[in-house]
């Protein structure tokens, strides 16, 4: 079964869903912190690649996937309140060029050390292989990683949303997000707001360290780099400054992705980036503000 | 004698090379309101800033109760009893009006009786709890400004610093306000309110204090509210 154009079928379809999924819980650990800091975090990608590294350590192994799962997510959220405290609480408030840079040193930083540790060859991370097999659904086979993908995803956005729309500690995230030094003057605890976003974030990040080794078990120093690139073009592709459209925009880059990757002949493949780079410079030129902001939606002083 | 509730003493306040305040001292006890009035860049801002610690005090001290806030954070501040309606509201235009009420919450010493301070402030805001389900940037210019009361009022504050409260507001708005802050006063709350409006001020506050260039000039009881003379003066001097 094809839906004629480009030659798409369903399987693609489902393919390109899941990865937009993952790629919007991305963007929400992205926009997460980047709504209380002000800071784009370049080394997200290396939180993901610590975690894939341990969940190839345990793989390597033989130990279970829970276990494996579970020290994924020790490594990821250690190394985010370690991020947190060492980089981004000491730079609150510096411009936003000086955190930036900082990320990226971050990032290089923590690739060197994936390279001195591990090597440049790779670790596999296999346990979950079996997730690449597909599911037959009325005639058309669908891998389960692809249903996993937009389950979780979905599961993970609502319970999100859930958190910031209806509770305290998500009311203060948000109110830090729109203004911080109002939200500190009211009492709200810088301290414990910006803990609350790295913490969901990192939670965020494992579980996408999760999602993608099934798709690419190969682990190496730069896992998860060309995806946090995307995902951050998609996300200013989006709209910064909400985290509803920022999530969309990942959700957009990481579908398109999927799409075109099923469409173009496969060597052609290489020519991916280029298309979805296109597509966003093409969008940012009719829409600098973002795809999915409101237009002219500006706090109006009255009277 | 007790300690009157929040003491400024010798308070000054430094952007960069420029002082913003020099030598600031006053006292606000319970059930008074003390107006700071000068022209523009007189320092009445910072002085606020610094009492909430959101700038920082050069030299002199601020203290609550007799204890010194100087060098705590705003939040730490608002939970010693402290709160700010800031110039320009600063409401959060993308929540709902009884989100910005929840907001501050945050600042509460205590969580016990907010349910009661809610229904005081209703009681004083009545607009305000008519569109609670209400983003709070579609409110009038008068409502946003008293939701930014109301929700400096629902950390259950014993002072309340107000930063121009009355700008940018039509004239019956501004009525309605300078009567909440009479209020306010009546509850026994200690008020410190910077304003432009230098003779309403004048006649409402218990003493009123003449700040420019960042210095005290003068200080006027309500009695000397028709005195346009005296306020002139002091404005050029």
């Amino acid at each position: 079964m094809t839906v004629a154009l480009l030659n798409i079928d369903w399987q693609t379809l489902a393919d390109a869903t899941g990865l937009g999924g993952i790629y919007a819980l991305m963007a929400v650990g992205i926009g997460l912190v980047f709504g209380v800091l002000r800071l784009v975090n370049f080394a997200y990608g290396q939180l993901i690649m610590a975690g894939a590294y341990a969940l190839a350590f345990a793989s390597e192994r033989g130990w279970p996937v829970s276990i494996g799962i579970v020290l994924c997510f020790a490594v990821v959220l250690t190394l985010s309140l370690l991020m947190d405290r060492l980089v981004f609480r000491p730079l609150r408030g510096q411009t936003p060029a000086v955190m930036l840079v900082t990320t990226f040193a971050v990032a290089f930083l923590l690739q060197s050390i994936a390279l001195l540790w591990f090597g440049p060859l790779g670790k596999i991370a296999s346990s979950l292989a079996t997730l690449n097999q597909p599911v037959t659904i009325s005639g058309v086979d669908i891998r389960k990683i692809a249903i996993v993908a937009t389950a979780v995803a979905a599961f993970c956005l609502l319970v999100l949303v859930l958190l910031l729309e209806r509770t305290r500690v998500g009311l203060h995230m948000r109110a830090a997000a729109m203004d911080f030094s109002t939200a500190e003057l009211l009492g709200v605890r810088a301290g414990r707001v910006i803990s609350a976003a790295v913490l969901v974030s990192g939670v965020l990040a494992a579980i996408v360290a999760v999602m993608l080794t099934v798709q690419n078990p190969l682990v190496t120093p730069d896992f998860a780099l060309r995806d946090t690139i995307l995902v951050l073009a998609g996300v200013v592709l989006g709209g910064m400054n909400r985290l509803v459209s920022a999530t969309l925009g990942g959700f957009a880059i990481g579908f398109a992705s999927g799409l075109l990757g099923g469409a173009l002949p496969t060597n052609q493949s290489q020519y991916l980036p280029s298309f979805l780079f296109a597509a966003v410079i093409l969008v940012l030129l009719v829409r600098p503000g973002g795809l999915f902001t409101r237009e002219g939606h500006q706090a109006v002083e009255r009277v | 004698m007790s300690v009157p509730l929040l003491v400024v003493e010798d308070l000054e306040v430094r952007h960069g090379a420029v002082t913003a305040v020099h030598d600031l001292s006053l006292e606000v006890d319970r059930g008074e309101i003390v107006g700071l009035i000068g022209p523009n860049g007189a320092g009445k801002s910072s002085t606020l800033h610094a009492i909430m610690g959101a700038v920082r005090a050069s030299a002199g001290d601020v203290r609550v109760r007799g204890e010194s806030v100087v060098g705590k954070r705003p939040e730490a501040v608002a939970r010693k009893g402290v709160a700010l309606v800031p110039e320009g509201r600063r409401i959060f235009a993308d929540l709902t009006v009884d989100e910005n009420l929840k907001l501050g919450l945050a600042g509460r010493r205590t969580r016990d009786g907010s349910d009661d301070d809610l229904a005081r402030v209703y009681d004083l805001f009545p607009a305000v709890e008519e569109s609670l389900r209400r983003k709070a940037g579609t409110l009038s210019g008068g409502q946003q400004q008293q939701l930014a009361i109301a929700r400096a009022l629902v950390a259950d504050p014993e002072v309340l610093l107000l930063d121009e409260p009355s700008l940018g507001l039509a004239p019956r708005m501004v009525d309605v306000v300078f009567e909440t802050l009479a209020a306010i006063r009546d509850r026994g709350l200690a008020v410190l309110l910077v304003e432009q409006r230098a003779q309403r001020t004048v006649a409402l506050a218990d003493r009123s204090h003449v700040l420019a260039n960042g210095q005290q000039r003068l200080t006027l009881g309500p009695e000397s509210a028709g005195d346009t003379a005296a306020l002139v003066s002091a404005y050029m001097a």
